[in-house]
């Protein structure tokens, strides 16, 4: 190869960016062109029922804007319906709901996470369980299933379908298939233009003692969620990087093969790396400001490590962070044929959390500590999916509530109704949700049926 | 599996429907029944296309397209510029770039991708016929059209550094690849003729 690796990495990052410019133009077009329309209308509307000069006033002055949403505060995206068939211990279930937050309480094994766990599927991958698709398909039903939602936001109501259709097709052939309003999309990803979810489940206790592995999926859930192509660019890299692991091991016959891998590892690895450094920043950045220093939730400080990540976040001149890793690479053949697998890259990096106000490392905090850390981590989170996309998150928390003494369960609820989205959350005692009084829809759960609960109605 | 509700003859000609793309057992079923139920005006011309077709389809010696002839119609066409080739990885991609009617170039078509996890490596695909034709010394351009996928950009790398290696012959080939429009994983074939132009059109070096 005579031509320097430089220019091609230069050009590959441009490609990238071109990519996305046209993609993010595109859709910042769109909006613009529906938010001119709304004004227009509006100010059809405002004009016939008032007074010119009157309806200039209202226009100008600070209010809610042309979606209906106070300056600031992201719009809320909410799930009016939910039609499950086949899913988990739900042979049918269709439930009306409105805006407000959702409580599902009912006993140990009643369905409770079942349905937050299909409420999940309403964002690309393997929901809140990380389960197969066999495994979410009600045992005895032949392996298929479906979730259907209504949800309610500011491109009025959108139907989201998903499921699996297909019950004879071959194990690796069964994919998921999503429909919005009845179209059939070719990527899960196609959800993230309506809805963002997020969630918090007691699967997640052990994050911080836990392996780093765990800690790194965290940290690709809270960049996804803000940078829509990070999924699939976290799920190239560990295709190329298999990819390259299995030429090693096959004695890296064709040197050629392997530059034009590592090529491309580098190119999504120092994509990954940014994503991560850019997101953990502004996470970082938005608990320092609104962290409060006797609050219910104690603040938590965060550092990204990782051979990767630490070139990513020192400034260089574009396409350094990939020459350097691609060039890591090159030079880490043998030991890494030794090793058996590739031994750097953004594979190996960690999201270490400090317990702010204790200055002690997350794994050494308490077990309440821990979890309040990281609830208000998650908090955090979807306030700054919120503020970024400019939609609130939906939120699926569970078994978060039972664990929280009176004061921060008050805090919990009262934090739910700033972020500005609907929340989900569950618990074998609605007792526990009283304080939420109107503002959450309460059901309760009993082997697979939802009633509603005893509530206060709206 | 159900029960058969027809002869054997038109359940083979359903199951054989059912192995097409985009054709599951039910609309199989549907396709075999209108054909049996148009039998003149479907069936027996359907059914003749097919045997001819059979009889003379094959794959191109120059670039590695299908077709009735060989060289391929594309392959012989004299107003083509033979300048510039076109690489995809396969003949659907080829249909989907001469459909958007972008490029009167000529095609090499590379049978896949270099995938390790799968054991397909550059010598599975049409990739040294690629290189000899590059060394012809007619070669211009070449455009690597490949999709935006990990094995499609290996691939697009590892051709690059081989049409790179030719120089020390003295032969000096401009490799390009298509630019704007093409979504990160995105694959040709389910791309917009206008998209696709627009992507050929605003190609860069690689
Ligand atoms: N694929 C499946 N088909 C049928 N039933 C299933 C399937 N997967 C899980 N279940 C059952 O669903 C039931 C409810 O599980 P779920 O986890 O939703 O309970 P829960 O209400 O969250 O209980 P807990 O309070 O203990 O967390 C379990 O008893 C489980 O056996
Ligand atoms: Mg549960
Ligand atoms: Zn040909």
């Amino acid at each position: 190869m005579t031509r320097p690796a430089r220019d091609r990495a230069i050009e590959g990052t441009s490609r990238e960016r071109a990519i996305e410019g046209t993609s993010r133009e595109r859709a910042i077009e769109e909006i613009s062109r529906e938010r001119a329309i709304e004004e227009i209308s509006h100010e059809r509307v405002l004009e016939s029922s008032l007074g010119e000069r009157d309806a200039a006033e209202v226009l100008r002055a600070p209010g809610p804007d042309a979606f209906g949403r106070a300056p600031g505060v992201p719009a809320r995206v909410a799930v009016t319906g939910l039609k499950l068939a086949d899913f988990r211990n739900y042979a049918a279930l269709s439930l009306e709901l409105d805006e407000r937050h959702v409580v599902l309480a009912g006993d140990n094994g009643a369905g409770k996470t079942n349905l937050i766990e299909a409420v999940s599927l309403l964002s690309p991958g393997r929901g809140l369980r990380r389960a197969t698709l066999d495994e979410m398909a009600r045992t005895g039903a032949g392996g298929t299933f479906a979730v259907a939602a209504v949800l309610d936001g500011p491109d009025g109501a959108v139907r989201i379908g998903t499921g699996v259709t297909e019950p004879d097709a071959a194990a690796g052939e069964r994919s998921r298939r999503v429909r919005i309003d009845g179209a059939a999309q070719k990527s899960a990803e196609a959800m993230l233009d309506h809805i963002r979810v997020l969630w918090l489940t007691p699967a997640s206790d052990g994050l911080f003692t836990g392996p780093a592995a765990e800690r790194r999926r965290f940290l690709d859930r809270l960049v996804l969620a803000l940078d829509p192509a990070h999924g699939t660019r976290v799920a190239a890299f560990e295709r190329a990087m298999r990819g390259r692991n299995r030429l090693i091991e096959e004695g890296m016959r064709d040197p050629g093969w392997l530059d034009a891998i590592e090529a491309q590892m580098a190119e999504l690895g120092s994509a990954i790396a940014a994503a991560r450094v850019e997101a953990v920043a502004c996470l970082a950045g938005l608990i320092a400001a609104t962290r409060e220093d006797h609050g219910a939730f104690p603040h938590a400080e965060l550092a990204l490590e990782g051979e990767i990540e630490a070139l990513a976040a020192a400034s260089g001149p574009a396409g350094a962070v990939e020459d350097r890793y691609r060039a890591i690479l090159a030079g880490a053949r043998e030991r890494d044929r030794a090793a058996g697998r590739t031994l750097d890259g953004p594979h190996r990096a960690d999201l270490r959390v400090l317990h702010g106000p204790k200055q002690m490392p997350a794994e050494l905090s308490s077990t309440g500590e821990q979890k309040a850390l990281l609830l208000g981590l998650v908090l955090a989170h979807a306030r700054l999916v919120g503020a970024t996309v400019g939609r609130a998150p939906l939120l699926l928390l569970d078994e978060v509530a039972a664990h929280l003494d009176g004061r921060r369960r008050a805090a919990l609820f009262d934090v739910l109704d700033s972020l500005g989205g609907q929340c989900w959350l569950t618990g074998t005692d609605a007792a526990v949700f009283a304080p939420l009084g109107a503002r959450a829809q309460v059901f309760e759960v009993a082997a697979g049926r939802v009633l509603p609960g005893a509530g206060p109605a709206r | 599996m159900s029960k058969s509700i027809a002869g054997p003859e038109i359940e083979r000609l359903i199951q054989l429907l059912g192995k097409l793309p985009g054709l599951g057992p039910r609309s199989a079923r549907r396709a075999a029944l209108t054909l049996v139920k148009r039998k003149e005006a479907l069936l027996a011309p359907l059914a003749r296309a097919c045997t001819e077709v059979n009889e003379k389809v094959g794959v191109c010696t120059v670039c590695g397209n299908v077709d009735t002839v060989d060289p391929c119609s594309i392959c012989r066409d004299p107003r083509r510029d033979d300048s510039t080739i076109v690489v995809v990885e396969d003949v659907s991609d080829l249909w989907a770039l001469e459909r958007a009617g972008a490029m009167a170039a000529r095609y090499h078509v590379l049978g896949g991708v270099m995938s390790p996890l799968d054991g397909i490596g550059p010598d599975d695909l049409n990739i040294r016929s690629l290189i000899e034709r590059c060394r012809s010394g007619r070669v211009g351009e070449v455009i690597l059209a490949v999709n935006a996928t990990v094995e499609g950009q290996t691939t697009a790398h590892y051709i690059t550094g081989e049409i790179a290696g030719l120089r020390a012959d003295g032969i000096d080939v401009t490799v390009t690849r298509l630019a704007h429009g093409v979504p990160v994983g995105g694959e040709l074939d389910y791309l917009d003729d206008g998209t696709l132009a627009a992507a050929l059109k605003a190609r860069t070096r690689f």
